[in-house]
């Protein structure tokens, strides 16, 4: 039952990484239990939750359904990563302030989905923003303040590049 | 951790029918949003696989200049729904495929493995079989062509052999051309969900006539495969839009249907159901062909 | 600070990912359990062969029901009784040879990876010899043989009831009697942290970490259902990702006990599957009530008459204390002569049903409210109206448990706001006579809900404060932070209390008994209340310490003049010291030091009823059998305030989970196994954020004489009222009166086929 090991090498939160994985192991396995990224939560294992959603090349995905072995050559971004110098984004804060946080469980998901949304640039209605983060679930929140704190960074990126 | 025996990846078409041959056991996974959870759930505990997800001729978009349009099996629902030629030409097609569980799954699921696993709820089929598309597989011979129509063998069962690779879904430039189409997904929730019926209708109206002049209607989730509505099609075409056309719409479609009960939803629900989905959804496609819906009301009838 | 919407002390620490939830914590190298689920739903396991499971290369142990202690505990997240007649029905083994329901726990597995432990379930051989399974209470009282439990012949759990005047009576003399019977759905919590535990000894105790409302009653458990003393026991919690009331039960933390000290006392861990989570841990009972009232010309309400079946499932779990629950609330809030009252809990052949916000009052909720609407439509009385005619103003106190009282009582407020919001008369008027293919409705329902559970049962919580070196205090509490906000408010108690800032105040989240206050956890929406009255006790007696070690520092003035406030001790106007500097003299000083610390237990004997209501519209789509709801509002009188923003989330978490009550939540069981048909994330229909419309809260702030704070229940209060609230406005809409929840597109095309509606 011993099993051959595979190389991965991608990029993780900016860093050049190189594992070596049981091909067997989800992403969500290798980013918790090899990098000990643990904001990337298991909810279900089988992609209804977005609990454990991770930005691959710029989308979200579910990384309890995608092999660790998948990773080769591709750029991954976690919750952990988007701090930079200390300070957390502005979705992080409006998070915060809005108060879209309360068990804190589906939120590391969340705000994957919402960085990739906030990052195309797009200003969007609420029901649109709803779409495009259909694919976290939350018990806690009925997801009203989530949206506003998605709704209010959108806003203040639409305007300040109005003044531009 | 996944109960996989082995795991390949293919590089090349001819590379994973060479690996799928070779390893009769072995099953293709590609998006793997179906293979893993049955994997999971024990279904396929101890399956070996053969991945296609690195095979570069299987993904993306093309119009040949016949005009057909090549979709690679290997394409994502997300970038179907973003791609210019899918919007231009066959929007429908990417309505539909938006409709795919959530955001995540649209990015890593397939149009090959929605088509290749057989599901009657997958949300690519009724459009793909409404255009009447045609399925390129590459095999150990080189490739075949098939018909959607002919593809689907059973539940969940599909004409598609061990050792063989589906290539391409091909909508044929006079399938589409002209036409207009709308798929209605019926769902308990408007995401994360799979479809409880699901129909897609395209067709053709002569807006100065106000006669439909081609109408295609698929279901999904009415029967034990993917099914066309032949006979309520026959029954429409040629005929002059109103209430009278969609009121003989939705009885055909009742009886032309054949959806089971199950602990999801009742038969007497279903129909109920798909006959007013079918209903909307060719309304919208007159709408979607310029004729507006109140200016065919049923005192016009023909 | 009281009243202020400071942010989540914790709000940082889930942001940004590094908030540590027990899966984080995992020691590497730890061993995995999985258990092994009967694949039947009634009868006994005739034999069981673990022999190739155990040969299996990687397996650690096997063990099943016949290595497991004999007696059995009881599981519920209630405070233990002194009194044996009181004590909880203790029906359960950590595994069993008698199955009880599909899915019950008969083996499990401990090996050094998963998948070889899931590949070892596999190879586990059972026979076993089949009972008839019954799934519905109403037919399984009827007696089944061999009873579900032995000591139960007519596998009634238990059975309540009381007299108010005379019901008969009342009934004759009144103009018109309604009855109806109505029925709530099985329905699961869907936390998005399943449960997990992960086990492992140390000096010969055994160490459990666990997703848990209730680690003090947790350890108890793990030591009735081991045998072994109970501090021989220490469980701690770390964040949790949400409860309501799943993890307000012992769930495998006893069989992750069991299990480590089965390997040597190494770690094991036992993480719950999503499927698990929903056949194997708990559920909310399903219902149902008969009910009939009388009338006077008027629309008085002169007799009332509930007659309810709960269905328990397999095991007691919570046991009758919901469907007692829900019987109690039937006397509260509407005034009425005559009341009749009888609540059953019968054992059937499904999964346990147990807490869950709201316990037992969403369910009588729905008939309750339902009902009302439907005497109201008997007797064209507008049901708004109705209700007011009826509902009792100001003060009043239960007839039995007479601590359970509306101390202050807003409900007429609350029901003007929420009429004003949806604009109910405006409506009520315009949608009466609608005949489209969409239609639109207004509905509203309303509840009461006390606030923790005495006098029915103990309710006790200690806290511990310190006074650190640089004058900030350390607060350390047995209740648990489970989502809702607990830490932030008790944080903001203790600011308020000491009369300083948030900045000043460190609340220590996880709990761990071997060093958290004894408290009995998050549940009955009793902590702001009880452990609120507990912290500010313990505030008090700091800040008459501070001040008393003030006195001893500055002599020359009299103790009567001191006050702590804004960080420093003041004498009149005067800034007499530092808390800072003094709190650095309590530690440090040659001659006088004394580190300053405050500990209580606190026993609270008293209650306060919290009320509010729901307005909604909603507009269906006859013939898809659609319920789209347009604009929904939660008025909640509550009492003061703690934290606004935080009350205000809490009412959208409650919407949105009586929403889903109200039209796609329900766990559907096969008739034939009782086996789960939708228990995974796809086909039990939690709402989506693209299925949630606006939600809207709003309050009405009577400062609650007997809350610590002014403060009353706010924790499960607005999951009640909204599934009722929807179905009225369905009412509303088509005419047509929907009995079940939830209303689904099923249900609705069917009820519309049959009214001829479409």
């Amino acid at each position: 039952m011993k099993r051959q090991n595979v190389l991965v090498q991608c990029i993780v939160n900016g860093e050049e990484v190189a594992e070596y994985v049981d091909p067997r192991e989800s992403l969500l396995d290798m980013l918790r239990n090899h990098l000990g990224l643990t904001s990337v939560k298991k909810g279900c294992e089988v992609g209804e939750c977005g609990a454990c959603t991770v930005i691959i090349d710029g989308e979200t995905i579910d990384s309890c359904i995608y092999l660790a072995v998948w990773a080769e050559g591709k750029n991954i971004r976690t919750l952990e990563g988007l701090e930079e110098d200390g300070q957390i984004t502005r979705i992080q804060e409006a998070f915060i302030e809005e108060g879209a946080v309360q068990c804190g469980f589906c939120t590391p998901g969340f705000i994957m989905s919402a960085t990739v949304l906030l990052e195309q640039g797009k200003e969007l209605t609420r029901d649109e923003i709803r779409k495009k983060m259909s694919g976290n679930l939350c018990r806690c929140t009925g997801y009203q303040n989530i949206v506003n704190a998605v709704d209010k960074v959108m806003h203040e990126n639409a305007e300040s590049s109005r003044k531009e | 951790m996944y109960d996989i025996e082995n795991y390949y990846n293919a590089k090349t078409v001819s590379e994973a029918v060479e690996l799928l041959t070779e390893h009769p056991d072995a099953r293709i996974i590609s998006g793997g949003s179906d293979v893993l959870i049955k994997i999971r759930e024990g279904r396929m505990a101890g399956t070996s696989l053969v991945s296609i997800r690195d095979i570069e001729e299987l993904k993306g978009i093309e119009k040949k200049d016949s005009g057909d349009i090549y979709i690679g099996a290997g394409t994502v629902f997300s970038h179907i729904t973003a791609d210019p030629i899918i919007q231009e030409c066959v929007p429908v097609l990417g309505e539909a495929v938006d409709q795919v569980g959530g955001p995540q799954i649209r990015n890593i699921g397939t149009i090959g493995g929605n088509i290749c696993n057989g599901a009657v709820s997958a949300d690519s089929v009724p459009t793909v079989f409404s255009y009447n598309s045609l399925l390129h597989i590459a095999n150990a011979e080189g490739s075949r062509v098939v018909p959607v129509r002919e593809f689907y063998l059973g539940p969940g069962r599909v004409a598609l052999k061990q050792g063989e690779v589906l290539m391409h879904v091909v909508i044929p430039r006079t399938e589409y051309e002209g036409y207009h189409g709308h798929y209605i997904k019926y769902s308990m929730r408007n995401a994360m969900d799979i479809a409880t019926l699901s129909c897609s209708v395209v067709s053709k109206v002569n807006p100065e006539t106000k006669i439909l002049e081609d109408v295609r209607i698929t279901f999904g989730v009415a029967a034990p495969v993917p099914y066309r509505c032949v006979e309520t099609e026959e029954l429409l075409k040629g005929r002059k839009l109103g209430e009278e056309l969609y009121r003989k719409l939705e009885d055909s479609i009742r009886s032309e249907i054949h959806p089971r009960d199950s602990w999801r939803a009742s038969k007497a629900f279903r129909l109920q159901i798909g006959g007013e989905i079918a209903r909307r959804a060719l309304i919208r496609t007159v709408e979607l062909a310029g004729v507006p819906a109140d200016s065919v009301s049923g005192g016009e009838m023909a | 600070m009281i009243g202020k919407s400071v942010p989540r002390v914790d709000a940082y620490e889930k942001v940004t990912g590094r908030a540590k939830f027990t899966e984080d914590l995992i020691p590497p190298r730890c061993l995995v359990a999985k258990v092994l689920h009967a694949s039947i739903g009634n009868g006994i396991v005739t034999s069981i062969d673990t022999s190739e499971a155990e040969a299996l290369e990687g397996v650690v142990k096997v063990v099943t029901f016949k290595d497991v202690p004999e007696h059995c505990y009881p599981t519920p997240g209630h405070p233990w009784s002194v009194e044996p007649a009181h004590q909880d029905v203790a029906d359960r083994n950590l595994l069993t040879g008698r199955v009880r329901y599909y899915g019950d726990d008969i083996a499990a597995v401990v090996a050094e990876d998963e998948i070889t432990a899931a590949r070892a379930l596999k190879l586990i051989k059972v026979e076993y010899e089949e009972y008839p399974v019954e799934i519905h209470p109403r037919k399984s009282m009827q007696g089944s043989h061999p009873p579900i439990h032995f000591d139960k012949k007519d596998n009634v759990l238990a059975r309540s009831n009381y007299f108010i005047g005379d019901v008969d009576k009342g009934m004759e003399e009144s103009e018109t009697v309604v009855r109806g019977t109505y029925k709530t759905p099985i329905v699961q919590h869907c936390h998005i942290e399943n449960p997990i535990s992960y086990a492992y000894m140390e000096k010969g105790r055994i160490v459990v970490v666990t997703s848990t409302q209730i680690p003090h009653i947790v350890r108890r458990v793990i030591g009735q259902a081991l045998g072994i003393p109970w501090g021989n026991v220490r469980v701690i919690k770390p964040y949790i990702g949400g409860g309501f009331g799943n993890k307000q039960d012992v769930l495998y933390e006893p069989l992750n006990a069991f299990l480590t000290t089965q390997v040597g006392g190494r770690p094991v861990k036992l993480d719950i599957s999503r499927e698990e989570t929903f056949c194997n841990t708990r559920t909310r009972h399903s219902i149902e009530f008969d009910l009939a009232a009388g009338v006077d010309k008027d629309g008085k309400l002169l007799a009332k008459d509930m007659h309810s079946y709960s269905n328990q499932g397999a095991y007691a779990s919570h046991g009758h204390a919901i469907a007692a629950n829900g019987l109690t609330s039937w006397r509260l809030q509407y005034a009425c002569p005559n009341i009749r009252g009888e609540a059953y809990t019968v054992y059937t052949n499904t999964p346990v049903g147990g807490a869950m916000r709201g316990y037992g009052i969403p369910q009588v909720c729905f008939a309750i409210e339902s009902f009302m609407d439907d005497v109201a439509a008997a007797i064209h009385m507008d049901p708004l109206e109705f209700r007011r005619k009826n509902l009792i103003q100001g003060y009043y106190a239960d007839v039995y448990l007479k601590p359970i009282a509306a101390n202050s009582n807003g409900i007429f407020e609350c029901l003007k706001k929420g009429a004003d919001y949806i604009h109910w008369d405006e409506k009520r008027k315009e949608y009466a006579n609608q005949t489209e293919d969409v239609r639109r409705g207004v509905g509203m329902a309303l509840f009461s809900y006390k606030t923790g559970v005495w006098p029915i049962s103990l309710e006790i919580s200690g806290a511990r404060l310190s006074l650190n070196q640089d004058g900030s205090v350390q607060l350390t509490l047995g209740a648990t932070e489970i989502g809702q906000g607990a830490d932030t408010v008790f944080s903001q108690m203790v600011a308020e209390t000491l009369h300083t800032d948030m900045e000043h105040v460190h609340i220590m989240s996880t709990q761990d008994t071997d060093i958290s206050p004894f408290d009995t956890g998050a549940y009955a929406s009793r902590q702001s209340f009880v452990t609120g009255t507990a912290v500010r006790h313990c505030a008090e007696i700091l800040r008459d310490k501070i001040l008393a070690y003030a006195k001893t520092l500055l002599p020359e003035i009299d103790t009567t003049e001191l006050e702590l406030r804004d960080n420093w001790i003041w004498a009149g106007k005067e800034q007499a010291i530092s808390l800072a500097a003094l709190a650095e003299e309590s530690y440090y000083s040659l001659t006088n030091s004394s580190v300053l610390t405050a500990e209580v237990s606190e026993q609270v004997k008293k209650n306060t009823i919290a009320t509010g209501c729901c307005f909604a519209e909603v507009e269906v789509d006859m013939k898809l059998g659609k319920i789209k709801v347009l604009h929904i509002i939660n008025v909640h009188d509550s009492g003061k305030l703690l934290n606004p923003q935080l009350a205000e989330m809490q009412v959208h978490g409650g919407i949105s989970m009586g929403m889903g009550y109200g039209i796609s939540e329900q766990l559907i069981l096969d008739e034939k196994t009782g086996r789960p048909l939708n228990g995974n994330l796809l086909d039990y229909k939690l709402m989506t954020m693209l299925d949630t419309p606006e939600l809207k809260a709003d309050f009405v702030e009577l400062d609650d004489p007997i809350g610590p704070y002014g403060n009353k229940a706010l924790g499960e209060p607005p999951a009640i009222p909204c599934a009722p609230a929807i179905r009225n406005a369905v009412l509303h809409a088509t005419g047509v009166a929907f009995n079940e929840n939830p209303l689904t597109p099923q249900r609705l095309i069917d009820g519309f086929q049959k009214a001829g509606l479409i």
